[in-house]
């Protein structure tokens, strides 16, 4: 007992978002504890295990507090030495802090790394700082205050207002305002109505959900309660994508333990008011993320989305009215309700308020989960977040924005406000928060072609112009690839784009043209060169690679000779190297090696 | 657990308090405490674990306990620095169980600095 009184004055927080736990942390975790109660500090210093941080690229990763000091890339066998310089001596271990790029100067404070500062946290702001398995930790910061002041001061008109003047827009791809969805919803008549979250995540490289689910599951149920209330619905589903193990996990854990405290069940808080939630796990199909397909799927039958109207707001899950709202969407809501509207809407900008979170990946320094007001520019979350382009030859040439149903953003227009409007003048959307750098090594046809392989692959194949339309953009495309591009390709490609978008069912078919679309729009002169000059600029379409020396430009070195696997290069000292294109496997070697640029 | 009521909300957010201002870095007072290896010898440890019960016992939730190397005044370990917002930082030196309940009685918790176990006042700049 004497022991229990002393408080902790260190708290280790080890992420455990996914991208930590599959590089070891739990396993850290372990470790620190092990070595911890070994140094005899067990009473001086907490563990706790978080969702993730963010910084996924560098795990795992370790926060101390009150110091804020951030750790990065921290292994077992590094634990013994951390815990005697940091924990026993109070030193600083330099080896695991974060280096700036630009002058490595090594940072021990989390909120001067540019990763970190130049970001706004509204719907991650317990990211880091709570245990999600601890629902208590989630209530020291305000959790389910928001919801008690639904159910006990507000009238469901009176929340539908607030979150309508706080501007939110669904955080999954099309941007429609929640309060208005909400408000179609409570007015359709009907005595049993359902509250869907989509946690069906499907987007190539895109972690959003996933992230939030694991470091805040409370904020979500929080919201769903709120929003039950609203359109008076007292049953809610979660439809989460089953490869989402360890959010299944946590979100378990929060609904049980909810349930025990009585946030969930019957007269919650004592106000009178009944919700429960259930989880349903999705089996992988990109499609049943469309709200129509997912409530299908829900009700056993196979995903595919019917046309609206009528809306699922009037008729929905079991045919009864339901409003579907995104995971992201959901943890803002306690928010809105909690700090109010006024709050919210000078987040962001007048059309777009608040924040957006995304998945920052593909050619930048700091790959990982970012969130920041709507309206900063594509710059400045490549650069200042994002730490610039890796590679000091390689340069900016796009960002595709919106996963396989947005577009790509050329460098060119990289001072374009991160809103909604202004992406789609772009011809890309936001999406659900994908966002791919790229440098001047990916090759726009071939990333095209990539999107549409991934969106024929998924099209459920209910409506012809869907199923059929992109299978044959992506024939037109795989043989530009492979040097056999006709000159009417592009054009045939622009009109297939155009009825294809306008005659499919459903958002998947209506935005699987827009990275052909953009490519063709800002690139188009590496569509041309494909199929007239049969080459392709990035060097990454195999099939058109012939590669060559410029004798000129050759300086004889012969690390072109070395690096060549298949003996297709011949060189001997003072020579200028040739390269038998017969021989030639298109590996890349000697291309990367040159520092003359004399391979072309 | 029974159900909860508003009230049981708030008594388990303000329960939690402390380490909420912890990870947030948000205090009214901090004490380091010097834990080189010469303050250790000198039994910075006993000063450590006083402060945590006193912490604990108190229940105080604004005020964070952390320790860092050693101050370079070897000899007169155990040390510790005490910032109070508001108030420049005093370095203790020569201290036991006595004298730190003393200083977090009158200093962390009051405000007023004990002058006769300070050695001085301010920290050294550093760059």
């Amino acid at each position: 007992m004497e022991k229990q009184k002393k408080t902790q004055h260190t708290n280790l927080m080890i992420c455990a978002g996914t991208g930590c736990v599959s590089c070891g942390s739990f396993g850290v975790r372990d470790a620190l504890v092990k070595e911890i109660e070994k140094q005899d500090l067990s009473d001086e210093v907490l563990v706790a295990t978080t969702g993730c941080n963010g910084f996924c690229a560098a795990g795992p990763l370790l926060v101390s507090y009150p110091d804020g000091v951030f750790y990065q890339k921290l292994q077992v066998e590094d634990v013994p030495f951390f815990v005697e310089e940091y924990l026993l001596k109070g030193r600083v271990v330099k080896k695991h802090l974060f280096v700036r790029p630009e002058d490595k100067e090594a940072i021990p404070a989390i909120n001067d790394i540019g990763f970190f500062s130049n970001q706004l946290l509204v719907t991650l702001r317990n990211r880091g700082l709570i245990d999600p398995e601890i629902i208590d930790d989630y209530i020291a910061r305000d959790g389910y205050m928001a919801a008690e002041k639904a159910l006990n001061e507000m009238t469901p008109e009176e929340i539908i207002r607030e979150v309508t003047e706080a501007g939110i827009r669904g955080r999954g791809g099309g941007g429609f305002p929640t309060g208005l969805k909400w408000k179609f919803c409570a007015d359709a008549s009907g005595s049993q109505k359902y509250i869907l979250c989509n946690a069906d995540e499907g987007d190539p490289g895109a972690f959003m959900d996933r992230s939030i689910l694991e470091a805040d599951p409370h904020a979500v149920l929080e919201g769903m309660i709120i929003g039950a209330k609203a359109i008076g619905a007292h049953q809610g589903y979660i439809y989460v994508r089953a490869e989402y193990p360890l959010a299944i996990e946590r979100l378990e854990t929060a609904i049980a333990q909810a349930e025990e405290y009585g946030l969930l069940g019957d007269d919650i808080l004592g106000s009178g008011f009944d919700m429960k939630i259930e989880l349903y796990h999705g089996a992988g199909a990109f499609v049943c993320g469309e709200e129509t397909a997912l409530m299908l799927s829900i009700q056993g039958q196979r995903g595919m989305p019917r046309p609206r109207p009528p809306f699922p707001a009037h008729k929905g899950l079991w045919n009864l009215p339901t409003v579907l709202n995104n995971v992201e969407t959901w943890a803002n809501i306690p928010q809105i309700i909690f700090r109010g509207s006024k709050w919210f809407n000078s987040l962001g900008t007048e059309k777009s308020t608040g924040t957006k979170v995304f998945a920052l990946t593909g050619c930048v320094k700091n790959i990982g989960l970012i969130e920041v007001p709507m309206g900063v520019t594509l710059r400045s979350i490549v650069y200042d977040v994002g730490g610039g382009i890796p590679g000091k030859r390689r340069k900016l040439k796009a960002v595709q924005v919106g996963g396989p149903s947005g577009g790509c953003i050329p460098e060119s227009l990289i001072d374009t406000p991160v809103d909604f409007e202004s992406i789609v003048k772009t011809g890309a959307i936001v999406g659900s928060g994908g966002m791919v750098v790229m440098d001047d090594t990916s090759c726009m046809v071939d990333v095209a072609k990539f999107f549409l392989e991934f969106t024929v692959e998924e099209s459920c194949g209910k409506c012809t112009p869907c199923r059929e339309g992109t299978q044959q953009m992506l024939h037109i495309l795989d043989r530009i690839t492979l040097g056999k591009g006709r000159p009417e390709d592009i054009d045939t490609l622009i009109t297939l784009s155009a009825m294809i978008k306008s005659s499919s069912l459903c958002g998947l078919g209506q935005t699987a043209p827009n990275p052909v679309e953009t490519t063709i729009k800002y690139f188009r002169e590496e569509y041309e060169a494909h199929i007239f000059e049969k080459r392709c600029p990035a060097k990454k379409c195999k099939a058109l690679l012939k590669f060559e020396v410029v004798p000129e430009l050759c300086k004889k070195c012969g690390l072109c000779f070395k690096a060549c696997p298949s003996e297709a290069i011949t060189w001997v000292k003072k020579s200028v190297a040739v390269i038998d294109i017969d021989k030639c496997t298109q590996c890349m070697n000697c291309y990367a090696v040159c520092k003359f640029d004399s391979i072309i | 657990m029974a159900k909860l009521k508003i009230e049981d909300l708030r008594r388990i957010k303000e329960s939690k308090k402390g380490t909420v201002n912890l990870r947030e870095g948000v205090y009214r007072a901090k004490v380091t405490v010097h834990m080189g290896t010469c303050g250790i010898a000198a039994g910075a440890r006993t000063v450590m674990n006083t402060l945590m019960t006193a912490i604990g016992e108190k229940k105080t939730d604004d005020v964070i306990l952390t320790s860092s190397g050693c101050a370079g005044l070897c000899s007169q370990e155990p040390m510790m620095t005490v910032e109070v917002e508001g108030l420049s930082p005093v370095k203790y030196v020569y201290l036991d169980e006595e004298k730190t309940m003393k200083i977090f009685r009158e200093h962390v918790i009051g405000g007023k600095p004990v002058a006769e176990y300070a050695i001085t006042m301010g920290s050294e700049t550093t760059y």
